[in-house]
């Protein structure tokens, strides 16, 4: 039978707010344990929460940026659950009035078409604590250091058709909500989280099937990974004529496999009900409008004017709007260059390639923008080759410095002196004297191929620095005389 | 509403209360009679109001996002027992 895979994503966006969601704590990532965790945090006795604008704000923002419904008012509900590292016993979360009703986004599929993907609503909520289960004596210790970040949880249409599919969506999230500076977007330190619903259903057949939800992977390849195993594991069910539990799965990166975590039986009763220590939320056009009328050039529009103002094909202009610190690099080395073509190629290339090299982000990037265009500069203007380019890049991503001052330096200076150049070649074919006859005997078609090695004699010779283009044209000229 | 011993043992066990057996057949009666009074409200027809997110007729106040608290672990941490290296300790669960 042919089978059609059905995925809905809920993505825990971490807000890069100062403070906590409800308490004046501080939200820095990796204090020591339990030194950013107030009453408030604690669910001390008395404490109320208070509700941060800033967390508010940036879920407009979020809501603005995906064309969504945003309400007029918005309810904080109490989600009922026990577990250590949630010491009030209920997370404040919103139910049935979230901040950002439907909206949705545009991902880019392999074929190079465009699929518009349902955001059915994105709330606000506060994160839970940290439980560590090692090294404690058969105990576990808690830190509440998390405990009251504020979340975004946004939560999509099951209209995603593969793994690829979700991870196309998950990576356009991630580019819009660190365009929009409201999240970091840090995988790595648990900045975005992604629980996935994956179910199947006859090709053709409307009734969704029994989904499974695998909890909290936290990287874009684990999510294409376990959707994966999880639509393997349930095609060898249904297959083989059995039936999907509901439940609740976790991924194992080291076997690739999910396995069962909790049953729909054994799920939580959350018993939502509105928080009576905290008011609804109002917020009026105005506030939208305003927000709306502030939002920076999101990847899409930056990929359009990308291909349209800098001349380049739409996939890279798509790789490099894809980030919003990549795009500024490369408008950066663009301006001083004032050469988009060759500034994409270095951006995707050389720097892309460092930038791996060293698992650097491109906001750690050692090499400032203005020196790379620079760089540019000498290769447009003959001073470098791009072979003396690359090491005089090396040079700058290890040391730092200015270009200029690496070319003089080291002496890295192309030489472009055409006398200079001929008598190099003079010498080269001189010494080569049964080389230079045979390739005068060959046909057109053997010389294509011998003349490489009067290039590479004439090359070693200068030690690089002859301009490889003026090379072969005067080494033809000589020997074709 | 009547309500079973066997029921008020499954919601102790959902609340994780442990109820001493001394106690049981009072909190029985006790939820007994708040059933009976939520029957009362369940009676009656609620189709036309709209759901209340609060009884205070006020929007809710915001606060700037501004880091108003300092560390205060060791002071908070005075009133437990169960600390190590900074983490508060707890029986083990694994979910």
């Amino acid at each position: 039978m042919q089978w059609e895979v059905v995925i809905g994503l809920e993505v825990h966006v971490q807000l890069a707010t100062a403070s906590k969601i409800f308490s004046g704590a501080a939200t820095t990532f990796g204090a020591a344990p339990n030194t950013q965790a107030c009453a408030v945090d604690l669910a001390m006795p008395g404490m109320l929460p208070v509700f941060n604008e800033e967390a508010l704000r940036m879920a407009v923002r979020f809501g603005c940026a995906i064309d969504a419904r945003i309400n007029h008012e918005s309810v904080f509900d109490r989600k009922n659950y026990f577990y250590p590292d949630l010491p009030k016993g209920y997370q404040i979360s919103q139910l049935d009035h979230p901040t950002v009703a439907e909206g949705h986004l545009d991902i880019d599929l392999e074929d190079g078409t465009r699929k518009r993907i349902g955001i059915t609503r994105a709330h606000l909520e506060e994160d839970a604590g940290k439980s560590l289960h090692e090294d404690f004596h058969g105990q576990s210790g808690i830190d509440l250091n998390r405990a009251g970040t504020p979340l975004l949880e946004i939560v999509s249409e099951p209209e995603l058709r593969s793994a690829r599919e979700a991870v196309s969506y998950l990576r356009k999230l991630h580019s819009i909500v660190t365009y929009l500076g409201i999240s970091d977007g840090d995988m790595s330190q648990g900045s975005m989280r992604c629980d996935c619903n994956v179910s199947l259903r006859p090709l053709g057949q409307e009734e969704f099937g029994t989904r499974t939800e695998i909890k909290n992977v936290n990287s874009f390849r684990f999510v294409e990974k376990a959707i994966e195993s999880e639509i393997e594991r349930q095609m060898d069910i249904l297959e083989d004529g059995g039936s999907i539990t509901q439940e609740t799965r976790l991924y194992d990166p080291d076997k690739d496999e999910t396995r069962s975590m909790r049953s729909k039986e054994q799920a939580n009763d959350y018993r939502y009900f509105p928080d009576p220590d905290l008011l609804p939320v109002h917020i009026d056009d105005a506030y939208i409008e305003d927000i709306r009328s502030q939002l920076p050039e999101l990847p899409d529009a930056k990929k359009i004017r990308f291909a349209q103002e800098y001349g380049l094909s739409d996939y890279d202009a798509g790789v490099l709007a894809a980030s919003r610190e990549q795009a500024d690099y490369f408008e950066t080395v663009c301006e001083t260059s004032k050469d988009p073509k060759l500034s994409a190629n270095w951006v995707m290339g050389e720097l892309a390639k460092w930038l791996n090299q060293g698992d650097l982000d491109i906001s750690a990037c050692p090499l400032p923008a203005e020196q790379l265009g620079k760089l540019i500069l000498r290769i447009k203007d003959n001073t470098l080759s791009s072979k003396m380019a690359k090491q005089v890049f090396e040079l700058l991503w290890q040391d730092g410095g200015d270009v200029d001052d690496i070319i003089e330096a080291k002496g890295l200076k192309q030489v472009t002196d055409s006398s200079a150049i001929e008598a190099i070649i003079d010498e080269v074919l001189a010494n080569n004297a049964s080389q230079v006859e045979q390739y005068r005997a060959a046909d057109d078609a053997k010389r294509g191929k011998m003349i490489g090695f009067f290039v590479g004699q004439t090359m070693k010779a200068s030690k690089g620095s002859a301009n490889p283009q003026q090379v072969n044209a005067v080494l033809r000229k000589k020997l074709e005389g | 509403m009547p309500l079973k011993p066997e029921d008020l043992a499954t919601v102790a066990t959902l609340a994780k209360l442990d109820i001493p057996a001394n106690q049981t057949e009072r909190l029985r009666q006790d939820i007994e009679q708040i059933l009976t009074f939520v029957e009362q409200m369940n009676a009656q027809d609620t189709a036309d109001i709209k759901p209340l997110g609060s009884p205070l007729e006020r929007p809710q106040r915001l606060r700037a996002d501004q880091v108003t608290e300092t560390d205060q672990r060791e002071a908070l941490q005075s009133v437990t027992r169960h600390t190590e290296q900074g983490l508060y300790l707890v029986p083990k669960v694994i979910e």
